[in-house]
């Protein structure tokens, strides 16, 4: 039996560490650590209301933005504010170009190196490389004079001996199964897509400003302007025409490059569409709302739980069921860590029980992360563009079950493939296509309403702190592109005094709970082949198809509960 | 020649003077694009405003046979700073970090992983001692012996202690790298300090911002690459170019702040026509950086252009000193164009170029720009003096 540790897991966002237990070339125990924490909810304590999002989006700059949206949802709830259509539209806009942004980079940027060999790349022919991609799509850039000169920069990158961020990758692996042809094709389209990502997220910076943590959001609505006839308003004819140059480019890449190479590359991997299912339960809040009053009838994605990976049924959610448990984190409760708790009702003190640093391994048998450990009704659930699909496919919804089966059929798979690592993949590659043609129709709304002289963008009936109630609590929503985000708020006498995240990768990076229940990436990496104990390859494969993101998933509530023991 | 361009033949190549002939017969020889050389020389002319005759050192800069190592850290961060980095446009981020500096650890874009991933930064740490440059971003935990942010098992101020150490350039990048940021801000629940408050005694360059703007950061590898050092830097060691005049100063609203024509609450006739927003809590009267100038995202924008006040996110502990960030600053802006500040102001942009252009008396220029300097520092601290 041997103990294997990664860390730090690299291309995620923030600091993950993973250890496996391996026997007999198989994974037959994980453990998922945090190993960073910053306490941003403690910060926010005492703060306007009002800027809660600027401080919330500092959570993460990767899935930056999602986590302001959270924010000025829950802020906005507690209040009752409703913002004007042309506000949740602007945020629709920013969210789903998040979503197809954060999904494109990381398939190319984040996930591919555990499946594409860059090495291998040179050996292959681009006179092959080139009808292999003409073969999966009619993208122009397939000739081989591309390949061939991409071929040529690679070499000369491994003639140099200075591979820079390729450099002491896992090349030569028996793991990696893609022919030369095909590494190309990806090393090819790894670097199209940091192209395509500088450009595409300029929505951001029209909208917001900046990109990385765009900045126009305001409780009530938006400050982005719009006026057809007014060359400084934010939005006029001229930045309607941007945008769609935009989306259109993005459609043509998703359609033309990422989804052909998913379906391609997938194709070489049968087996890992039986590998890495873990926990089999899925929850989403839902979103993308079609009306202001965030109602659930009218999302885009829609809300609910698949349990025990059964499709014929969708369980409705209430995020009132929602809780989290401290037994395995570095965290203490003070009636004791066996009990979980609500996020609005949470008191956390973070309570470091580690091995003293420099460390070999975490106490993995006692607690071991920063990250706590949330359930639904007291199970563990795996969030994100999986549980988005699988929701969305198991509820009838047209759109999703359309692509979904149409890109099964191409793979010659049952539905029930999608519990797997390489489904989770799959899935977000079929997201990014759903959302990216949701853009062009909200930008063509956006456009539609400025023609017609409809330019509100904010509510300001609440803007003045003397109009709000002395305490109001709040409950903001957002399915990010890594799943489930929510966001609790208390607010008294116009200050915050509780404020609470649980984001997606709390759910999916989570350690173990007072059940000794795994959470889903532990459950996901047993049974995992592993060829070579010394670079355990497999095991990113699986922690990767999750995308995640620690910063997000470590926090805390509050550091004595004072708000509540003063209240109770 | 082992590298073809990738670009498709563009005009571009047409711009370039017969001077520059021999500085192209260069690049070619070593596999640079002439499209690629020319987006080098636009962004160390944009951005650090030098003479296009300076193109010739830039390209022998290029032609060094072994690129110079970077790695990148990252502690108690949110990534926004790497994102930022991969949006870079002039030089493109694939250039940055495959062409022009061997980019060997950088957590969340780096092929390699756990012991492999170790490895790669101590062989850095021991082969390129003294020769290789180190980007930081987040904060850095001080608190209960640094439990808060661990990497391999060691704590986030061991490795920083470690690897800025044996640097010979030391970049902070973002907020959180140079003075604690948002991390560090009230109550400070982990002890978070800036990378030059956790590791006395660094010479450390930092590029402030949440997150830092990246076409400056690309300026300043550029820089270096091109002369070998840091351009010159302001009292509080951020590049002049960047960090010299006020976002006020170079605001593209300022002549409404000059008329009086304010947005009086928000989504109104004022806001629509891109009047200031200097009542709804614009910091920019107290914040430097170039926003206004070079923008974010291949100059797309920023956010006083999209509608929203600045939040002064350059600004020493800005988190703390700068926020509520919807409450008007407390010492009225006078109107009418300050006239102390803006003669520092289009002074600077001048002598920049003159600095750094001119190397040899850049320490002249530097010297005389710094007691310049302090009086656009001041206000940053202070907030804007009262009007004439």
């Amino acid at each position: 039996m041997a103990r294997i540790v990664i860390d730090p897991v690299t291309r995620i966002e923030g600091h993950l560490r993973i250890e496996v237990e391996v026997n007999d070339h198989k994974v037959t125990d994980a453990w998922s650590s945090g190993t960073m924490f910053r306490g941003i909810e403690l910060i926010l304590r005492g703060r306007d209301p009002r800027e809660a999002w600027i401080w919330a989006q500092r959570i993460c700059g990767v899935c930056t933005t999602v986590h302001a949206l959270a924010s000025v949802r829950a802020v906005e709830n507690a209040l009752s504010v409703e913002i004007p259509e042309n506000a949740r539209i602007i945020r629709n806009v920013i969210a789903a170009s998040q979503n197809v942004q954060d999904h494109i980079i990381h398939f190319y940027h984040l996930h591919a190196l555990d499946w594409v060999d860059v090495i291998s790349a040179l050996k292959a022919d681009p006179a092959k490389t080139a009808q292999l991609a003409q073969s999966i799509s009619d993208w122009p850039k397939s000739s081989a004079v591309y390949f061939k000169a991409v071929q040529d920069r690679v070499k000369t990158l491994a003639d140099s001996r200075q591979l820079s961020l390729f450099g002491s990758g896992d090349w030569g692996h028996p793991a990696y199964k893609l022919p030369p042809e095909a590494n190309l094709l990806a090393v090819a389209h790894y670097i199209e897509a940091l192209k395509l990502q500088r450009e595409f997220i300029r929505i951001q910076a029209v909208l917001g400003g900046k990109n990385p943590h765009p900045q126009t959001y305001l409780m009530g609505g938006m400050a982005t302007t719009m006026d057809g006839s007014e060359p400084d308003a934010v939005i006029n004819p001229e930045r309607i025409t941007l945008l769609n140059e935009l989306v259109a480019n993005a459609q043509e890449f998703v359609r033309q490059v990422y989804l052909p190479d998913v379906l391609a590359i997938a194709g070489f991997y049968p087996e890992w569409f039986q590998y890495g299912a873990g926990i089999g339960n899925y929850m989403t809040y839902g979103d993308y709302s079609g009306d202001t009053t965030m109602s659930e009838s009218g999302f885009f994605f829609p809300r609910g739980i698949v349990l025990g990976r059964d499709l014929a049924t969708v369980l409705a959610l209430d995020p009132n069921n929602v809780t989290e448990y401290v037994t395995r984190s570095w965290y203490e409760y003070p009636d004791g860590d066996q009990a979980a708790k609500h996020p609005a009702q949470g008191v956390t003190n973070p309570k470091y029980s580690g091995p003293k640093p420099p460390y070999e391994f975490l106490k993995t048998n006692e607690k071991y992360s920063w990250l706590k450990a949330p359930r639904y009704n007291g199970k563990p659930m795996e969030v994100g563009p999986l549980a988005r699909t699988l929701v969305a496919y198991a509820s009838g919804n047209g759109n999703v079950m359309r692509i979904v089966n149409s890109t099964l059929a191409k793979l010659k798979l049952p539905a029930s493939a999608l519990f797997s690592t390489l489904g989770r993949v799959a899935a977000r590659a079929l997201e990014a296509d759903i959302m990216v043609s949701r853009l062009s129709d909200w930008v063509a709304q956006l456009d539609d309403n400025m023609a017609h002289g409809n330019v509100r963008l904010h509510n300001g009936d609440k803007w003045n702190p003397n109009s709000w109630p002395k305490s109001a609590q709040g409950f903001g929503f957002h399915e990010a592109p890594r799943g489930s985000l929510g966001h609790w708020v208390e607010i008294e006498d116009k200050k915050i005094v509780n404020y609470q995240v649980v984001a997606p990768s709390t759910w999916n990076a989570g350690p173990r709970d007072a059940q000794q229940q795994r959470g889903p990436y532990e459950a996901a990496l047993l049974d995992t082949p592993i060829a070579d104990p010394e670079r355990p390859l497999e095991v990113l494969r699986t922690v990767h198809s999750f995308d995640p993101c620690l910063a997000c998933a470590v926090h805390v509530v509050q550091a004595n509960g004072a708000a509540h023991n003063k209240r109770h | 020649m082992t590298h073809q361009p990738l670009f498709t033949p563009s005009s571009a190549g047409e711009l370039m003077s017969p001077m520059d002939r021999s500085v192209l017969e260069l690049c070619r020889s070593h596999g640079i694009s002439r499209r690629r050389f020319l987006e080098f020389c636009a962004a160390v002319t944009t951005t650090l405003a030098l003479p296009s005759s300076y193109a010739q050192i830039v390209a022998t800069a290029l032609s060094q046979k072994k690129k110079p190592v970077l790695v990148w850290l990252e502690f108690q961060d949110c990534a926004g700073n790497t994102e930022s980095m991969l949006r870079t446009s002039h030089p493109t981020v694939e250039d940055l970090v495959l062409e022009s500096f061997s980019w060997e650890y950088h957590e969340t874009i780096m092929a390699a992983y756990g012991k492999a991933a170790e490895s790669a930064l101590q062989r850095v740490v021991r082969e390129e001692k003294g020769k290789y440059i180190v980007v930081v971003e987040g904060a850095i935990p001080t608190a209960d012996g640094g439990v808060y942010c661990t990497i391999g098992g060691r704590t986030a101020l061991d490795i920083a202690q470690e690897v800025c150490g044996s640097a010979a350039v030391i970049i902070a990048v973002g907020a959180c790298a140079w003075d604690g940021g948002l991390v560090r801000s009230g109550p400070n629940p982990t002890g978070a300090l800036g990378l030059q408050g956790a590791v006395p005694g660094l010479h450390v360059v930092n590029l402030p911002g949440c997150p830092h703007n990246s076409a400056n950061t690309a300026a300043v590898l550029v820089h270096y690459l091109t002369f070998g050092e840091m351009p010159a830097l302001d009292p509080l060691n951020r590049p002049l170019f960047a960090y010299g005049h006020l976002i006020h100063d170079q605001c593209e609203r300022r002549a409404h702040y000059d008329a009086g024509r304010f947005i009086e609450e928000w989504d109104d006739e004022g806001a629509r026509k891109g009047w200031c927003l200097y009542k709804m809590g614009c910091k920019g009267p107290e914040a430097n950086l170039n926003c206004p100038t070079v923008q974010w995202n291949g100059s797309t924008s920023w956010p006083v252009k999209a509608g929203h006040g600045c939040i002064a996110c350059a600004s020493p502990r800005f988190w703390d000193t700068k926020s509520p960030f919807y409450e008007r600053l407390p010492h009225p802006a006078g109107f009418g164009v300050d006239v102390t500040v803006s003669e520092i102001g289009w002074t600077v942009v001048g002598a920049v170029a003159v600095a750094t252009a001119a190397h040899g008396v850049t320490s002249i220029i530097r010297d005389r720009r710094a007691s310049e300097t302090k009086t656009d520092e001041s206000r940053e601290k202070t907030g804007p003096k009262e009007g004439k």
